[in-house]
């Protein structure tokens, strides 16, 4: 078995007994319901004994392969543009579709997401024009959807900050009374293994556990952050670190999007109905490099990224859906062409996303201005203006 | 009209409370801010009358409490964070410029982040390490925030309402060492009234010289302008009040009267806010100057043991030396 790699669960297999002495890596205990070939697992128990399962119709079903055709495309799309100088850099999610969509799936239109940077399958699974991160990413924009109208934050660069906003924003929610109920509102904060590192989202732990916050923390372990791989970042399994801070931890296969949404969607109405947070840890693969300015094969082999190609996150959803007959020739064909269209599509719209105007940059310092910038934007102005002929 | 003599803190303490009445959205958050009232009893009484879901005891975590404010206003409501003391808000330092500056930039104007972030900051009272620092340069240098300070009751109780109700972010710092000073309040100043958050205000009008000053500084140059007065030299002392943005009409206006300008602060003059105003006012003053600006300020060291504070902090007798300085030009 290849380092890193979680041994695949079987029908109905318990957790791994307590006391067995476990690595950061090569952790057993992890919650699938779609194995890496395609078969289905009925139901699957999490360490503290919840079981998990899911019931989608077909329909259902082809809508997640779908999801996560057309978010691949379109993030190899961006790799695209970014390899020929429209991007000035990309964060791929190559390999963490099934995570992104099944968490991002899983939330209900009340909930509120605070993501990293790279979480463009949550964006597009949260109605966001997937244009939107390519306009941070182009340099036009620093990211240009409204979070409050789609309930996506703002991409976070600072590793680890969202977390306590997260927090902060389940707070609120406590606070307005809009926990306790089955349409209560939920809070998911993204981010990654480095991530766990930080201050700021140990912090976070402490506060959502001490405030009892309906707050889901998902962190996409993808094994490595940047070059450094998870044996930089803990000795212990990440889920594990929830224990000592007082709420329940998880992890599951996360290049299996149905499991990925099973125990994402159960923790997410914990929260709402006032259980308090929880923390998922997603085990996955990241497939490319870390951005578009990286170069995995300085830190990584080979054998391990093939290894982790077998259990592509489409190909066993692929599989099941054949092997059930769920879908057919045609469908897979219809899917293919469609994310074809819209990755062209994307493509025509981020050559024409228009530069920002000069001046703008001096827009949205202050809500109501300030002396100070207001008579700087007159002066860069008038500088402009100076320019004979300027077409400024 | 209610007038009443309060200390500074209970000024500030009467602001925070009708602050509390007048908006459900405002909440009070920091290290034993609740039934302590905080360490210098700012927060006194207020978690009592208004609940721990509006006056909230948080975590020792100082980035948590600025990280989780900011998760609160975009959400709707208007938290106002307490910094136990200066030398402690580094912690909270990467959320405050990364995160609560940039997010109405960020966002181009569809996150607004209407916070306060309260710090008894300065020196004068004697205290350990780490109890005694001025560090609004860091704050004033970072585009999105706005930096205030009051010197005064009547001011630190209009300015803190004035600071909640804005809808930006705002490092709001209090005089430690004033705070037990007392001033007459007028309760029912109006927000809106003659001095908005970001003016200075000519606190003693004078002709010989300027003298520009916020803060704890404030009464120091005012009983340096009493002393010039009796060797017959008037001199004009500004208050500045709000750092970013400076009120430089009210600086220039004031220069270009007496022609002679002394800043003085608490904090390191190396990059300080005097080298700033001191660069403004030359660009735009240069031909009513009659010397150079001059700046009395604390040392390019760390804060002091406080044995020797007394000699790190500007008084009135360097204060005086400056104005020397500037006449011996
Ligand atoms: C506070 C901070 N330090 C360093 C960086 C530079 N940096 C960007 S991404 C990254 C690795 C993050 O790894 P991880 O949290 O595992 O997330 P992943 O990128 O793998 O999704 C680093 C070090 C940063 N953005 N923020």
């Amino acid at each position: 078995m290849a380092k890193g790699d979680p041994a695949v669960s079987s029908r109905g297999r318990r957790a791994a007994p307590r006391s067995r002495r476990t690595a950061a890596t090569g952790e057993p205990e992890l919650v699938q319901l779609l194995t890496p070939t395609g078969e289905r697992i009925e139901s699957a128990v999490g360490p503290d004994g919840t079981e998990y399962r899911v019931d989608f119709t077909d329909e259902e079903y082809r809508g997640l392969y779908r999801d996560l055709v057309l978010v691949r495309k379109l993030d190899a799309e961006a790799t695209a543009l970014q390899r020929q100088g429209e991007l000035g850099l990309w964060a791929s999610l190559l390999g963490q579709e099934a995570a992104q969509v099944g968490s991002g799936r899983a939330l209900r239109s009340q909930d509120m997401a605070f993501p990293t940077y790279r979480e463009h399958g949550v964006l597009y699974c949260r109605g966001i024009d997937p244009i939107m991160p390519l306009g941070l990413f182009r340099g036009v924009d620093q990211g240009g959807w409204d979070p409050n109208e789609f309930k996506f934050n703002m991409y976070t660069i600072v590793i680890g900050a969202q977390t306590l906003h997260a927090t902060g924003y389940a707070m609120g929610v406590h606070m307005d009374g809009r926990t306790g109920t089955e349409d209560g509102e939920a809070v998911i904060a993204y981010f990654g293994d480095g991530a766990t590192s930080q201050g700021d989202v140990n912090e976070s732990f402490v506060w959502a556990s001490v405030f009892n916050v309906p707050l889901v923390f998902f962190c996409q372990n993808n094994q490595y952050a940047i070059s450094e791989p998870l044996e930089r970042q803990t000795r212990v399994p990440l889920y594990r670190r929830a224990g000592g801070f007082g709420f329940p931890g998880v992890r599951v296969d996360g290049n299996d999007v149905l499991a990925s949404y099973a125990v994402t969607r159960h923790a997410l109405d914990n929260a709402r109905l006032g259980q308090g947070p929880s923390l998922i840890e997603a085990y996955t693969y990241r497939m490319g490099a870390h951005t578009t300015s990286d170069d995995p094969t300085r830190y990584r082999i080979a054998s391990e990224v093939e290894a982790w190609q077998a259990k592509d996150p489409i190909a066993r959803m692929k599989a099941f859906l054949d092997k059930q007959q769920i879908a057919d020739a045609d469908f897979f064909a219809s899917v293919d062409e469609q994310a074809r269209a819209e990755s062209v599509h994307l493509r025509e719209r981020v050559l024409e996303l228009p530069d920002p105007a000069p001046v703008s940059m001096f827009d949205h310092v202050y809500p109501h201005g300030s002396p100070e910038v207001d008579a700087q934007r007159a002066q860069f102005s008038r500088y402009l203006e100076s320019f004979e002929g300027s077409a400024h | 009209m209610a007038t009443e003599t309060l200390t500074l803190g209970k000024a500030l303490n009467t602001g925070l409370r009708r602050a509390l009445e007048n908006d459900p959205k405002v909440v009070i958050m920091g290290e034993d801010v609740g039934k302590l009232g905080g360490v210098f009893r700012i927060t006194d009484g207020l978690q009592k009358d208004f609940g721990d879901q509006r006056v909230i005891d948080t975590p020792l975590a100082e980035s948590g409490i600025i990280g989780t404010a900011v998760g609160l206003a975009i959400r709707g409501f208007r938290p106002v964070c307490e910094i136990q003391f200066d030398g402690f808000v580094y912690p909270a330092y990467d959320q405050i410029v990364s995160q609560v500056a940039k997010m109405h930039y960020r966002s181009q104007g569809k996150v607004t982040i209407p916070m306060v972030i309260r710090i008894p900051y300065g020196g004068g009272i004697g205290a350990v390490e780490h109890h005694s620092e001025s560090p609004e340069a860091y704050f004033s240098h970072t585009a999105g925030l706005k930096v205030v300070t009051c010197a005064n009751p009547q001011d630190a109780y209009v300015m803190i309402q004035q600071a909640i109700a804005s809808d930006d972010p705002i490092v709001f710092l209090e005089p430690k060492r004033r705070y037990w000073e007392k001033g007459p309040v007028e309760l029912d100043a109006p927000l809106s009234g003659a001095y908005p958050l970001h003016s200075a205000r000519v606190v003693r009008p004078g002709t010989a010289a300027t003298v520009l000053a916020y803060g704890p500084m404030v009464r120091t140059c005012i009983e340096a302008a009493t002393a010039a007065a009796e060797d017959g030299r008037e001199l004009e002392v500004v208050d500045l009040r709000t750092l970013s943005p400076l009120d430089l009409t009210a600086v220039y206006e004031s220069v270009r009267r007496t022609g002679r300008c002394v800043v003085v602060h608490e904090a390191p003059g190396n990059l300080g806010l005097g080298s700033e105003i001191a660069a403004r006012i030359t660009e735009e003053c240069f031909y009513s100057l009659e010397s150079p600006v001059l700046r009395v300020t604390g040392y390019d060291t760390p804060y002091p043991a406080s044995r020797v504070e007394e000699e790190y902090l500007p008084d009135l007798d360097r204060v005086l030396d400056a104005v020397d300085r500037s006449f011996g030009w």
